[in-house]
């Protein structure tokens, strides 16, 4: 079975993220990183893989000026090979430009399941995975928190908001990973090494078929007027407990009616 | 804005609360207010979806074990290509909402505009607040690609509020029919599990008390569970200790789990990433215990205790015992 994971590389969440003046875009500029959300994918996607007996997990990532730093740790840990998708004509693409590019990407590798994070840690909108599977006329099951594979039938317990649904699905499939749905595995220093010639085939906008005016900030079609700090909440009273700070929650409490 | 569409998901008959809020917001902007919902206790909601001002409902019906998005996807396209449409799709940011808005976004080929916590129709158009950022910023834009545009909703960002009429509005209902949907619809729900919870539900108390790494094992959530209990309040927690596994997904607050806007949101052992904030800090009181001075939390705490959860909490349990 043949796995491909689709893999967003963002700005390290360390330092504080900026957006563009110019057109409110997030700035995509300086190093990047694998989204922490998607390592999930890659680990579930191995795991499959390997409990299946053969086939390979691909990542497909887009991303600007070829990057490919964020790809390098899932190719240690176990992955096989990676479409870059890096135009410049992507700059500004919204979820759905983006589906557009990564359908056009899994129309190329042909994989029996693609596995996404729920949402990205940087632009959080969460409708890109689902979007491809619409892309594809494939079924989708969001929110899985546990996959296993059959006889080609997933079987994934499936998040909801009062618990979870058992959900079957044939293959092929979009199947959207929680964290916490695996542990993903450390790269050891044999994978670092043998990631460093792993292939990554880059190609363009033009190359996957699309239409440059479907993707990027044309396909975009939402104007931002403005971007402004929320007014934030102020901090309050801190006590430092010395065996006594229960009182104090409880005159708060009593003061607010709760007791 | 003429006409407005609400996706009105439904459990059993009762909407979800993000239903009843985006139909009171829609009522803001909207002349005609008409809502989408599926299922086999559709016909029940109708009543409620009246009060709160929706004029028609289009019925999908009994889906059967399909999960929802690409049939309540494909009846809604199929309608809006018939030259029904509406100007705006509100669509609450819940798991089926948002595969329903995203299978839509591409039949109709019309982008998805998601994390939208307000509306301003001011002036003419319609420009929509977003929150970027895990929640430090709000973005405003107006969506420039034609009828209609899909917003995504997060919970919470309006108050539900009925209709203030004697008679509410006995909304029209006019069942519609699923196009074929082919491959895309072949995932098939063959069980359904509801963690059992006792108490307020946690979007909806006036009291929530959360709990997160900080509290150094799972048995000590026992201790978040007992105050909740005595404060007449529902136990949430921090999606470290559900990833963890200490806890189902149902009590995760954040970006990914419940908004909640209580009287009352206690922290414990919670450091108050923006990913859990955005979910908790609309609540009108935050008191946070940390043993860390410098965690974040502390930052929109009305009461910040700098102490161990292990040892306050017990104590507090203890007082209000004791004063019962
Ligand atoms: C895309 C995305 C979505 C996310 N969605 C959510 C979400 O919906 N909800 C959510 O909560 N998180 C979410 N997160 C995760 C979030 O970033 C944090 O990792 C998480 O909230 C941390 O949980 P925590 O505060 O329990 O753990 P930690 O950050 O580890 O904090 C534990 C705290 O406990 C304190 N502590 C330790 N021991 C004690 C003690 N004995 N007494 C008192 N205090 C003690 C520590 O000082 C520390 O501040 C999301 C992340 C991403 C990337």
């Amino acid at each position: 079975m043949n796995v491909a994971v689709c893999v967003k590389q963002i700005p390290d969440t360390a330092d504080p993220p900026a957006l563009d003046p110019r057109d409110h875009t997030l700035v995509r500029e300086g190093k990047l990183i694998m989204d922490d959300s998607d390592s999930y994918g890659v680990e579930m996607g191995l795991q499959l893989v390997e409990a299946g007996g053969g086939g390979e997990v691909s990542l497909v990532s887009m991303a600007p000026n070829g990057e490919t730093t964020g790809l390098r740790n899932a190719l240690a840990i176990g992955a096989a090979r990676a479409i870059l998708v890096s135009d410049p004509v992507l700059s500004g693409s919204d979820a759905l430009g983006t589906a557009k590019v990564l359908a056009a990407a899994m129309r190329r590798l042909e994989p029996d399941l693609v596995l996404a994070g729920t949402e990205s840690t940087d632009g959080y909108t969460g409708t890109t995975p689902v979007q491809v599977a619409e892309l594809l006329g494939w079924p989708s099951v969001s929110f899985a928190k546990h996959i296993e594979i059959s006889d080609g039938l997933l079987r994934v317990q499936r998040q909801t908001e009062a618990g979870y649904d058992e959900v079957t699905c044939p293959l092929p499939a979009v199947v959207t990973v929680t964290a916490g749905v695996v542990e993903p595995r450390y790269p050891s220093f044999k994978g670092i090494m043998a990631a460093k010639s792993k292939p990554v085939e880059e190609v363009t906008v033009a190359e996957l078929g699309l239409d440059p005016s479907e993707v990027g900030s044309a396909g975009a079609r939402q104007q931002v007027i403005s971007v402004e700090a929320v007014e934030a909440r102020k901090a309050g009273e801190i006590v430092v407990d010395q065996g006594d700070a229960h009182e104090r929650v409880i005159s708060f409490l009593q003061q607010l009616k709760i007791l | 804005m003429d006409k407005i569409w609400v996706l009105a998901e439904q459990h059993d008959g009762v909407p979800v609360g993000v239903v009843l809020e985006l139909l009171t917001a829609a009522r803001g902007f909207g002349n005609v207010i008409e809502v989408v919902t599926w299922g086999p206790s559709s016909v029940s909601a109708v009543t409620a979806l009246g009060q709160y001002g929706a004029a028609k409902v289009y019925d999908v019906g009994d889906i059967g074990e399909s999960l929802p998005g690409p049939k309540v996807a494909a009846a809604m396209a199929a309608r809006i290509s018939g030259g029904d449409g509406p100007d705006a799709i509100l669509i609450g940011a819940t798991h089926d909402g948002r595969d329903i808005a995203a299978r839509l976004s591409v039949r109709l080929d019309l982008p998805v505009l998601t994390n939208v916590v307000g509306f301003d129709a001011s002036e003419g158009g319609l420009t929509t607040e977003h929150t970027i950022f895990g929640g430090s910023m709000v973005l405003r834009a107006v969506f420039t690609g034609g009828a209609p545009g899909i917003f995504v909703i997060r919970t919470k960002s309006f108050a539900a509020e009925p209709v203030e009429a004697a008679e509410p509005p006995s909304p029209e209902v006019v069942a519609i029919d699923v196009p074929e949907t082919g491959a895309s619809d072949a995932a098939r729900v063959v069980a359904r599990h509801e963690e059992e919870r006792s108490g307020p539900k946690l979007d909806e108390a006036a009291v929530v008390v959360s709990g997160g790494r900080g509290l150094g094992s799972p048995d000590n959530y026992a201790l978040i569970t007992e105050l909740a209990q005595l404060l007449n309040g529902a136990p949430g927690a921090s999606r470290a200790i559900v990833d963890a596994g200490w806890v189902p997904y149902a009590f995760q607050v954040g970006q990914t789990g419940k908004t909640v806007k209580p009287m009352v949101y206690i922290a414990c052992g919670i450091s108050g990433a923006t990913q859990h904030m955005v979910g908790m800090k609309a609540a009108k009181n935050i008191i946070a215990i940390n043993k860390d001075q410098e965690a974040p939390i502390f930052a929109i705490a009305d009461l910040g205790v700098v102490g161990d959860v292990t040892k306050v909490i017990p104590r507090l349990i203890e007082a209000i015992k004791v004063r019962r």
